[in-house]
């Protein structure tokens, strides 16, 4: 694995987890990915050690694949729309 | 409550079944539900209260049951689709892929309870690893202790196998508890003889949140050198345990309250000093000759990934809990008096609130809130109308337990559910006081408790 990772890099992997999340046919799963990536996110917002920021950076990525799965998955065996849902 | 699932179960069956009719072409590869199933069947009832909103009802019943997290989906679905050996076959790679799964799952879980791998036994679920915990120290040791405590509010399955215990000749304590679910130490403390095997006292409770004080119980069982087993179905994951400061000997772990599937659990029991259990299935010796049976690799393997995912998460939850429940409560006790928090308000989980609306029937309100998926206590009793056990152990009126209903929050529940349930909650509990004689005679100021009722 590279070494470090630029700023550009990190931010086009959150706007790419928060596209990718929003896309959970589950309204629950929906609302917690996005929750989750942007807390995640925020609450590494002040690492600076390289190391650090790379371990991050690979946890983010594993669960972007993980993401992209699971819609998959969801897509397949959807169900009708929440009541919540269904007002908005 | 019954004859409502009598009128819904077989429609929504006949609709299932139509529906895998349908899919049997070979054309149609995506499963989808039929469109609005819940609301169709639920409209054509006679039961059917009216309400404006269509779609799934929102899921406020985490104590029962939780989704699986599609992280631990995702950790199990590679052992469904392409990894098929059996975990004890020992002279292939499919058995030892498999065995690693199964390994890596263990240390998992020991991880999350700060265990060593080889105190964890993978079972069926928390039943499964209460019975063996009950019955199978209880009778290793029964030849020279025959004496076991356990409390009033414990799971059902807890409560029954100290039953089969006292047929079988054991004496058995049922501690009681404070009026806030709480037991009371120097209670325990009495009920302790030399006579004693075991102490089982559940974690958190499953009805009504409240969390007993483990460590302290752990610490007193260790000084008086009874085993301590507790049922941590509702707690894992959710609050912090360390089987080691906490003096635990036995704990009993289920997989789908944690985000991980059903039909898996595990029992946590000690090797140093060696806790013995007599094995109550008997069959190939797996598992330590504790649980015989073929271990299930993807159950497992999912359960492994909740625990990690828990431990990794569970700071981040407990303030959503806590940030959601208090958003709910605030709302509830800002429009609604005479409502009773059930249990401890500060020695409990903050995702699992048990309510009692005065003067409002607790069954009428659960029909009225059918767009949100409720119980008024343990799912394993919701079939029958009787009020809670646990709630009369805790001293709550007979009409007041009848009107309880529990609000189950969990990882995946969001402030637009919260807010959602808290208004529909409010809004029908007092249409229900409006139509109630009692309530009306409250707000004159008559004293219901000093009416003479006639009997005819």
């Amino acid at each position: 694995m590279a070494s470090s990772v630029t700023r550009r890099e990190i931010l086009s992997l959150y706007k790419l987890l928060l596209r990718e999340a929003d896309k959970f046919s589950n309204y629950n799963f929906r609302a917690y990915a996005l929750r989750r990536v942007k807390d995640g996110f925020r609450d590494n917002k002040s690492l600076t050690e390289p190391k650090q920021i790379m371990k991050q950076y690979d946890f983010a990525r594993e669960n972007l694949a993980i993401i992209r799965r699971q819609i998959i998955v969801g897509d397949l065996y959807r169900t009708e729309k929440l009541v919540i849902e269904s007002k908005q | 409550m019954i004859r409502l699932s009598k009128n819904i179960i077989p429609s929504l069956t006949k609709t299932l079944l139509k529906t895998t009719n349908q899919n049997q072409s070979p054309s149609s590869l995506v499963f989808l539900h039929r469109q609005r199933l819940l609301s169709d069947s639920a409209a054509s009832g006679k039961f059917s209260v009216k309400h404006e909103d269509i779609g799934r009802p929102l899921y406020f019943d985490a104590q029962a049951t939780t989704p699986i997290d599609p992280r631990v989906l995702d950790a199990m679905l590679p052992y469904f689709v392409s990894y098929h050996g059996n975990p004890h076959s020992r002279t292939h790679a499919y058995g030892w892929e498999s065995e690693a799964a199964v390994e890596k799952a263990r240390e998992q879980v020991a991880d999350l309870i700060g265990a060593d791998p080889k105190e964890i036994i993978f079972t069926s679920g928390a039943t499964e690893s209460n019975n063996i915990s009950v019955k199978g120290v209880a009778r290793f040791y029964a030849p020279r202790k025959k004496h076991v405590v356990t409390t009033q509010i414990e799971h059902k399955c807890v409560l029954d196998s100290c039953r089969a215990l006292e047929g079988e000749g054991f004496k058995i304590t049922y501690l009681p508890v404070k009026e806030n679910g709480i037991i009371d130490m120097k209670e325990l403390e009495k009920a302790l003889t030399p006579e004693t095997s075991l102490v089982s006292i559940m974690t958190v409770n499953n009805e009504i949140g409240v969390m007993q004080p483990i460590a302290e119980i752990g610490a007193l069982c260790k000084s008086k050198k009874v085993y301590f087993h507790t049922d941590a179905a509702q707690a894992l994951g959710k609050v912090p345990i360390n089987v080691n400061e906490m003096n635990i000997d036995l704990m009993s772990i289920s997989g789908h309250k944690i985000y991980g599937p059903k039909g898996v659990g595990a029992l946590y029991i000690r090797r140093r000093p060696r806790v013995r259990v007599e094995p109550i299935q008997s069959g190939g010796g797996q598992e330590r000759g504790m649980r015989s049976g073929t271990v299930p690799t993807p159950l497992v393997v999912g359960l492994g990934a909740a625990c990690e995912i828990a431990q990794r998460e569970m700071a981040y939850d407990h303030a959503w809990m806590e940030k959601l429940s208090q958003i709910f409560l605030d709302k509830i006790y800002s429009k609604l008096t005479h409502v009773i928090r059930n249990g401890d308000a500060e020695q409990t989980y903050p995702g699992c609130i048990n309510l009692s609306f005065a003067y409002v029937e607790g069954e009428s309100l659960l029909m009225a809130l059918k767009d949100i998926a409720l119980s008024s206590g343990s799912a394993c009793t919701s079939a029958s109308l009787e009020p809670s056990y646990v709630l009369r152990a805790i001293g709550t009126d007979e009409d007041l337990a009848h009107s309880s209903i529990r609000f189950g929050l969990g990882r995946f529940t969001t402030i637009e559910e919260v807010d959602y349930t808290a208004e529909k909650t409010i809004k029908h509990v007092e249409r229900l006081r409006e139509m109630s004689p009692l309530w009306e005679m409250v707000q004159e100021g008559v004293d219901i408790k000093t009416i003479q009722w006639s009997q005819h």
